[in-house]
């Protein structure tokens, strides 16, 4: 791995000593926090370290919805993707657009096709169903038909 | 001033797909921008998740028609990071040579758009002609002009014959002459520079905010690039550079594609020669439990793909994100502050995939206030007024 990765590894590990992170190769690492979290370690990669929000995955699981934030360190090529389990009977969590742009439509869009709702986003809308789509109807979990 | 909307879209403005921009404005200026999207949403990430592996590469290759192979190789390379296989090596210089075809093509594509959206229709006809050459090369090794089918898990499906590299290498010399020629033809015009100067402006920090990629992202000094961050293909083997401009406008955009057209004929260029020999793919017989990342550099910028695996045909989850989906938000910033006239401009300058220029319509309490055809004309008519000023 990159020294630079290698050092932000650490630094996660001692700013966050709930995370738990798992090596998937030398350029993609997988770190699981608690979701109470998510607002201070975001704002510390994006503010502090400089990563850029790739983008976020929406997954419906067995034990809860996972959201992934995958975080680009573009100077060493790596991808730190952030993984957050939420309860399926509280699909609650602090929304990260406040702090950048990049995550605006990328929530509204989970918000949408999964019905986790993002608290504190500026502006919770669907964005890609149409105006006629029900509003409890939610294509990508798995209980959809 | 009283404030107005002019709407632009859904179907639609410049761009190939439908979407919707709410121009709010106090006489002739943009004060803000409202975006919707959603009207060509056709589920691509449900569908995936019902198709096999072997399927997949040809779904995802029709998400775009323009960067057809972008989203396929991403796709490839996030299935080959999950079960962690092998690539052999000739296929890596194949995907690299196609990738680089594509991006050549697809900046010679927006630079005849945008020269039609500022009235020169010259410089409109001129770099189609010259994009029809990468268009046969295309259709000479993988057999279509458009949607190549090029990408498997494990490789390429075809091979680059030995008889055709000296074709290739021909055709290369045509287009990177017209090239230089355009570059020097679209730098050295006053008028072009006046339209396309201090225009659209997209600042750094709003590029970072936003998380902008592509060639929006480097024209406001923002250095990424996935092909030298993080190497996949042959990209670590070849000798080639990022280009960056700190300007942000729209000229900086325009300088950043013509130059990287010339960076990627270099790129194919130096992977015909290293051409090594071997096998285009591995046998790949199952895709094991797993998730994995690809990302590859489209002409537009970085595409996302993410698979989770369970060791079954199809993949759990399918993760796509396009680059425009970063770049499109960024208008909110790159056209506040600017006229109706250059508004045109602003919303193309990113690159948003387009196609269909008559489907505009402006609306004003009601009445139509500008279709799509007189919002070029009113385009047309400030680059005229600017000639007229050169010519006095």
């Amino acid at each position: 791995m990159n020294e630079l990765a290698v050092k932000l590894q650490d630094e996660i590990l001692k700013k966050f000593p709930k995370a738990k992170i798992f090596k998937h190769n030398e350029r993609r690492l997988y770190i699981t926090v608690p979701k109470e979290q998510i607002y201070d370690i975001t704002y510390f990669l994006h503010k502090e370290k400089g990563l850029r929000l790739s983008i976020a995955t929406g997954i419906d699981t067995r034990e809860g919805f996972e959201i992934l934030y995958h975080f680009s360190q573009d100077k060493t090529g790596t991808f730190f993707t952030i993984k957050v389990l939420i309860p399926k009977d509280n699909p609650n969590v602090q929304s990260v657009a406040p702090i950048f742009k990049a995550a605006e439509w990328i929530e509204r869009e989970m918000y949408e096709l999964l019905g986790i709702n993002f608290i504190g986003h500026p502006n919770l809308k669907p964005l890609l169903t149409s105006d006629d789509w029900p509003p409890d109807k939610y294509p990508l979990r798995r209980d959809y038909e | 001033m009283s404030r107005r909307i002019v709407p632009i879209g859904p179907y639609h403005p410049l761009q190939e797909e439908p979407e919707f921009f709410k121009l709010i404005v106090e006489g002739e200026k943009v004060v803000d921008l409202e975006i919707n999207i959603g009207y060509n949403h056709r589920g691509h990430e449900f569908i995936a998740q019902k198709m096999t592996y072997e399927q997949i590469p040809y779904l995802v290759e029709r998400i775009c028609g323009i960067c057809s192979n972008s989203h396929p190789l991403a796709f490839v390379l996030a299935v080959e990071d999950a079960a962690a296989i092998e690539v052999p090596l000739r296929a890596q210089y194949i995907r690299t040579i196609i990738h680089e075809l594509e991006r050549v093509h697809s900046h010679f594509l927006w630079l005849g758009l945008a020269g039609h959206f500022i009235g020169y229709n010259t410089v409109w006809m001129w770099a189609w002609r010259y994009r029809e050459p990468v268009l046969d090369l295309f259709e000479m090794i993988t057999g279509n002009r458009n949607h190549y089918a090029m990408n498997k898990v494990g490789g390429v499906r075809r091979d680059i014959l030995p008889e055709q590299v000296p074709l290739i290498e021909k055709a290369l010399d045509e287009i990177e002459t017209k090239t230089h020629m355009f570059t020097k033809a679209i730098l050295d015009d006053p008028v072009i520079l006046a339209r396309l100067e201090n225009v659209g402006v997209l600042p750094k920090e709003a590029a970072i905010s936003y998380g902008v990629v592509g060639p929006t992202a480097r024209a406001s000094g923002v250095a990424i690039d996935v092909r030298k961050d993080d190497p996949h293909c042959a990209y670590d083997r070849i000798d080639w550079n990022i280009i960056v401009f700190k300007e942000g406008d729209i000229l900086a955009k325009t300088k950043v594609r013509l130059l990287e057209c010339l960076e990627s004929l270099k790129i194919i260029r130096q992977c015909l020669k290293q051409l090594p020999e071997g096998p285009i793919e591995n046998r790949v017989d199952e895709i094991a439990p797993g998730e994995g990342i690809g990302r590859a550099e489209a002409p537009r910028g970085e595409v996302f793909h993410y698979v989770r695996s369970d060791g079954r045909n199809s993949p759990v989850r399918h993760k796509i994100r396009a680059p425009s989906y970063m770049n499109i938000v960024s208008n909110e910033v790159a056209v506040k502050g600017y006229s109706i006239p250059d508004a045109a401009l602003c919303l193309a300058a990113v690159d948003p995939c387009y196609c269909c220029t008559e489907r505009m319509v402006a609306i004003e309490s009601g009445k139509v206030r500008y279709t799509g055809k007189e919002l070029i004309e009113l385009s047309i008519k400030k680059t005229e007024q600017i000639q007229a000023r050169y010519r006095k």
